[in-house]
């Protein structure tokens, strides 16, 4: 360990909140900027670290940039940061997803203090459960959230919005409760809190006080709530209908990957064995996630409840690719939660430009808008067709990936067959996105909304760094797979094949 | 020989060809402007003569195919590589020349056409992006690569349909195409998925390899093979799959032309020739493409029968001729279907380019409105006449010549046979229907928006294409009169030309089917020329048959009302979205609930008397007492 470099990048966000919300008076300009700063910092520095990574095959499973200082002595509970192949990307799209939010806020302008220190708080904790090593750092950050996004939803969201913050705070809860026991069981069997030291001879500390897969299902809880898995979707739409825009580009864009990323670091590689046992189960639940998901897309006349649905049908994809169990599957499920980041992340920012700009967010009213916003259609277009998973954009390497690996696994008989229904997803997944299109810009343009704005220089300027990303990843995704293959070959290797 | 590198131009130019003009000509150019046309015209320009060249040097290489070094594009270790790889062979280089030079004539011929209109730039950025689209599909090497132009080629397909979004029937005509095209791309993606899990390739050539070794084989082999043509069914618009392409006509006509003649609907069809040795190798693959071609070449031919918009008899009759394709794929091998698809390109174009010169000067589609042409437009009545009569399959015009082959072929299947000589007379029936409700009689006016009361012909930038067009669609093929077409794509004797030429005359073959077609276009003489039989009384009289044809059997109302909205949309749907509120999000709420109103209850049981509490306090251990007594 030579420099700090993982500290300074989950300090800076929060760091910027505390600054923003102590020290800057009511200076909305100053507050604005300072957030940009302390947000495009941690992103750069976490860039640079995407480009030094040592992506040699040497390097496989290896934690890199780690840190770790004695924090509960008793406990042996540790501050231990360190990223492989599998975080790092994940932190990017975080550091990423972060500083365009504060763009996307711009225009806020109720209790501007508190709103981006709470944006900012949230940024840091979500980097602290990707960056943590050690289970009661990944817990406390894990639990932080629920602080942050209560605030945004109930005081700078919309319609039913202390209901659903609410009723986000409380499932998340639930889950977490679940969670905490599993880490405690965890503990307790194995005297341990380092998730690499059990990953690699863990399996043989878990002792019979407690059943492997006991553990493995009070884990799974907490993160399943969280992609969310069917049945334990339904807060999703909620929270993301009634939340202020960036916080919806936020929860998303990177909040809901916590629970993909939790399934693949813990229930997997500690659980391999229980995780091969079950699979099945899981398998099943994400086929039901993917087309129950689409079809309830199909049936929503709000914008803005529609994209939350389709969030549903996709992280079915990834559940599926986690579950699958195979190289293959899993990186592609990790691809997904990247792509499904920046693709959401792009719909839901558009989805909040339509609505501020023409009041509207029922989809029965709108129509006709690509005459009065040529550049919003463009760009929400490219957003649908990736969502759609139209080659040359991330989302058709992220699902081409999963249905191959999903459909040459070996881990589940008949695996094949629920890779087919799921990959009927896809052709729902077309059906809404060019129904919403087609509702939404064309057709013949609306008098009620002549003289709406289109997008203004701020508003390109995420909107093409978004597109950028889904076109490149999508054209090259060896950008990204090189990486996540490092973090996980060493989890298929406990896996045995 | 050429330089690999150039075969990868040749589909890269068009791409370089968009680039430009969505990113300098569209934001910076002024709308009149004409460069963003030359841009792609200049483009195609190259792209034709690199593929001429491409065929010359594969018409001499050994087995007629040029290695292309592959890169790679994504590799992950102990599970899956995928690559860029190109396959230049002969089938690649036919499809190269045809693409690029009907592409190229209809970007000529749409310079006049679409001038003038306020999407202008936007139609050559799309029409550029499709044209590579289709030109990568043909010399990509694996599925993967593959997959993605074939995507492109719908995407594109959708935005060209609907390139006038604001007229909602535009928006929904683009919306269906890409969604039921997408239903046969889920075949085609279980396809793939199927061959690679089998034979851990996505190589179509050694996919090749293995089908004819008998390595792959069996179910597998026939299931990787019917998903492939899942794909194609839906991109070639064959039974059931084919309700997006009449309505696909929303485009701008050009984009009709392109879309029926060299891409989109041609791509399933030499999808199906790309992987033959696999078809080959599976007769009940086989079998499925050879029954799904002839009944709809003859499905579709009956719709065209009562079309009343031009653009709808040629969409009808694409659908029919596609049929036919992929019959000569199913029973005679790839040279047969794809001399076909190469011939049908040409005439196809030049009929589509013909209805929107008519629709120029007329301002309206439906042939019912227009009548009398023939004097005001004489170069595109003549260029249409050339067409009809080529793809009704008169000798020796080049429709003839693929047509008579295919019809030979399906001897080998007595109902198909059969059914493709009805077709032969329904097609010459109704494009004649065509010709003389178009050019013949008087004229009756035009649409609401026809600039004035006498129509005049196109300009010449317009009629250029046309006649070039026109005289591929006489000599194009002469081609294979000596057997070299088909010596090139797989099966060999070869004779002379005079030879071959009039060969068909010493057999009773093409003497039927010409006898079928002479007919047919009689009988449309006699209807719609000389009005010796009333057409309403024939339709009053087949009544049932009329109305079946004209509401193309129903199978839109079965898809779009029946199926789509009420089982799906309202039904199915409809009670997962209750069941979602209701069930699963009433139990979450229901949980919150019952521990207020649980709360609510104990909350009565703090009366704050001592008294209770001791009661309580009794009760407790006398319980427990008890329960030691009698468990412990």
């Amino acid at each position: 360990m030579d420099f700090s470099y993982l500290s300074i990048l989950l300090f800076l966000p929060v760091a910027g909140a505390i600054i923003v919300a102590f020290f800057c008076g009511d200076r909305a300009r100053l507050i604005r900027w300072l957030a940009a700063v302390f947000t495009f910092l941690p992103f750069a520095l976490s860039v640079a670290l995407f480009a030094v990574f040592d992506r040699s095959q040497a390097a496989a499973g290896l934690i890199q940039f780690e840190e770790k200082l004695l924090w509960i002595a008793p406990l042996n509970a540790n501050y231990h940061l360190g990223v492989d192949g599998l975080s790092l990307p994940m932190v990017v799209l975080t550091t990423f997803l972060g500083f365009l939010s504060v763009l996307i806020s711009w225009k806020i302008n109720l209790r501007l203090r508190e709103y981006f220190g709470w944006l900012l708080l949230l940024e840091t904790s979500i980097l602290g459960v990707f960056l943590s090593l050690d289970l009661l750092l990944f817990f406390i950050m894990w639990e932080i959230e629920i602080i942050p996004m209560y605030f945004l939803i109930t005081i700078w969201g919309a319609g039913r919005k202390e209901y659903s913050a609410m009723k986000y705070v409380i499932y998340t809860l639930l889950g977490s409760a679940f969670m905490l026991a599993g880490i405690l069981s965890l503990y307790f069997t194995t005297g341990s809190l380092n998730m690499v030291e059990i990953a690699s001879g863990g399996l043989g500390m878990v002792q019979t006080i407690m059943p492997a897969a006991a553990i493995f299902f009070l884990l799974l809880i907490g993160f399943a709530i969280k992609l969310p898995v069917f049945p334990f979707h339904t807060w999703l739409p909620d929270a993301h209908t009634d939340a202020p825009t960036a916080v919806s580009v936020m929860l998303a864009g990177a909040l809901i990957k916590m629970g993909g990323y939790g399934m693949i670091r813990l229930c997997v590689s500690l659980f391999p064995g229980v995780a091969k046992q079950y699979a099945v189960i899981l398998i099943i639940l994400a086929v039901i996630g993917v087309l129950y998901g689409a079809a309830v897309t199909l049936r929503q006349t709000d914008f803005k409840r529609m994209i939350a649905y389709s969030s549903i049908s996709h992280m079915g994809y990834v559940l599926l690719g986690v579950f699958a169990l195979s190289q293959v599957s899993l990186v592609g499920a990790a691809m997904q939660m990247f792509s499904h980041g920046v693709i959401t992340g792009l719909l839901f920012a558009m989805v909040g430009l339509v609505m501020h700009n023409t009041h509207e967010r029922d989809l029965r009213n709108l129509g006709g808008l690509a005459r009065q916003m040529p550049i919003i259609a463009v760009v929400f277009s490219v957003a649908g067709l990736a969502s759609l998973g139209l080659p040359t954009t991330s989302g058709f390497a992220a699902e081409f990936l999963i249905f191959i690996g999903s459909f040459t696994s070996t881990i589940v008989p008949g695996i094949q067959i629920y890779t087919i229904l799921s990959i009927l997803g896809v052709v729902l997944t077309a059906g809404y996105i060019l129904w919403m299109l087609q509702r939404v810009f064309y057709g013949p343009p609306l008098e009620k909304f002549n003289g709406t704005a289109d997008a203004d220089i701020l508003e390109r300027v995420y909107m093409f760094a978004l597109i950028a990303v889904i076109m490149l990843v999508g054209i090259y995704p060896a950008i990204l797979t090189d990486l996540f293959k490092l973090g996980i070959s060493p989890i298929v290797g406990l896996l045995g094949g | 020989m050429i330089p690999y590198q150039f075969i990868w131009l040749i589909f890269l130019l068009p791409f370089f060809s968009f680039l430009i003009i969505a990113f300098f000509i569209r934001p910076f150019v002024k709308q009149e402007s004409r460069i963003a046309g030359y841009t792609l015209i200049a483009a195609l320009s190259i792209s034709l003569a690199l593929s001429v060249w491409t065929l010359a040097s594969v018409m001499t290489a050994p087995n007629h195919e040029l290695p292309v070094p592959v890169i790679n594009w994504v590799v992950i270790e102990g599970g899956v590589t995928l690559h860029l790889g190109l396959l230049v062979d002969a089938l690649t280089a036919v499809m190269l020349v045809v693409v690029t030079f009907v592409s190229l004539m209809i970007q000529i011929y749409s310079q006049g056409y679409m001038r003038g209109d306020p999407g202008y730039h936007r139609y050559y950025a799309w029409m550029s992006l499709f044209t590579m689209s289709m030109l990568g599909l043909i010399v990509a090497g694996n599925l993967v690569f593959m997959f993605v132009f074939w995507e492109l080629v719908g995407l594109c397909s959708y935005l060209l349909i609907g390139f006038w979004f604001h007229k909602p029937s535009a928006a929904n005509a683009a919306k269906k195409a890409f969604i039921v095209t997408r239903v046969g791309d889920f075949g085609f993606l279980v396809g793939i998925l199927i061959l690679y899990m089998n034979t851990g390739t996505f190589d179509i050539a050694e996919l090749h390899e293995l089908a004819i070794t008998g390595v792959l084989a069996g179910s597998v082999l026939t299931w990787g093979a019917i998903g492939i043509f899942a794909g194609a069914v839906g991109k070639s618009a064959q039974f059931p799959l084919h309700t997006w392409l009449p309505d696909a006509m929303e485009g701008p006509t050009p984009v009709s032309a392109l879309i029926h003649s060299a891409t989109m609907v041609s791509a399933g069809v030499f999808l199906v020739a790309r992987m033959f040795p696999l078809f080959e190798n599976s007769p009940a693959a086989l079998t499925t493409v050879a029954v799904i071609g002839g009944v709809t070449a003859i499905f579709a031919a009956s719709m065209g029968l009562v079309a009343n918009d031009i653009k709808r008899v040629l969409a009808y009759s694409t659908i029919s001729q596609l049929g036919y394709m992929m019959l000569g794929l199913g029973t005679g091998g790839v040279a047969i279907g794809i001399f076909h698809l190469f011939n049908h390109a040409f005439f196809k174009a030049l009929l589509f380019l013909g209805a929107g010169s008519v629709n120029h000067a007329t301002g309206t589609f439906d042939m019912r409105l227009m009548g009398g042409l023939r004097r005001m437009m004489p170069w595109t009545y003549a260029t249409f006449v050339i067409a009809s009569l080529s793809i009704a399959g008169i000798w020796p015009l080049s429709g003839f010549w693929s047509k008579d082959e295919i019809v030979i072929s399906a001897l080998a299947q007595p109902v198909l046979f059969v059914l493709a000589m009805i077709t032969v007379f329904m097609t010459a029936f109704y494009m004649f229907r065509a010709v003389f409700m178009t050019f013949g009689g008087e004229y009756r006016g035009g649409g609401p928006e026809a600039h004035d009361s006498h129509p005049h012909e196109s300009p010449n930038v317009m009629v250029v294409p046309m006649v070039a067009l026109a005289v591929l669609a006489v000599f194009s093929g002469l081609w294979n009169v000596t057997g070299h077409f088909g010596a090139l794509l797989g099966h060999g004797e070869t004779h002379g030309f005079f030879a071959g030429l009039f060969h068909p005359f010493t057999q009773v073959l093409p003497w039927l089917s010409l006898i079928l077609a002479g007919l047919g276009i009689l009988l449309a003489y006699a209807i719609y020329d000389k009005k010796w039989v009333s057409a309403e009384r024939l339709g009053r009289l087949f009544r049932p048959l009329y109305s079946l044809f004209l509401h193309k059997y129903w199978l839109d109302e079965l898809y779009e009302n029946v199926i789509v909205k009420t089982v799906l949309l309202r039904g199915l749907f409809g009670s997962f979205e209750r069941f979602d509120s209701r069930g699963v999000d009433g139990v979450v709420n229901g949980v919150a609930s019952s521990a207020i109103y649980g709360g609510r209850a104990l909350r009565r049981m703090q009366t704050g008397q001592l008294q209770l509490y001791g009661l309580f306090m009794g009760i407790g251990i006398l319980a427990i007492i008890f329960a030691i007594f009698f468990f412990g």
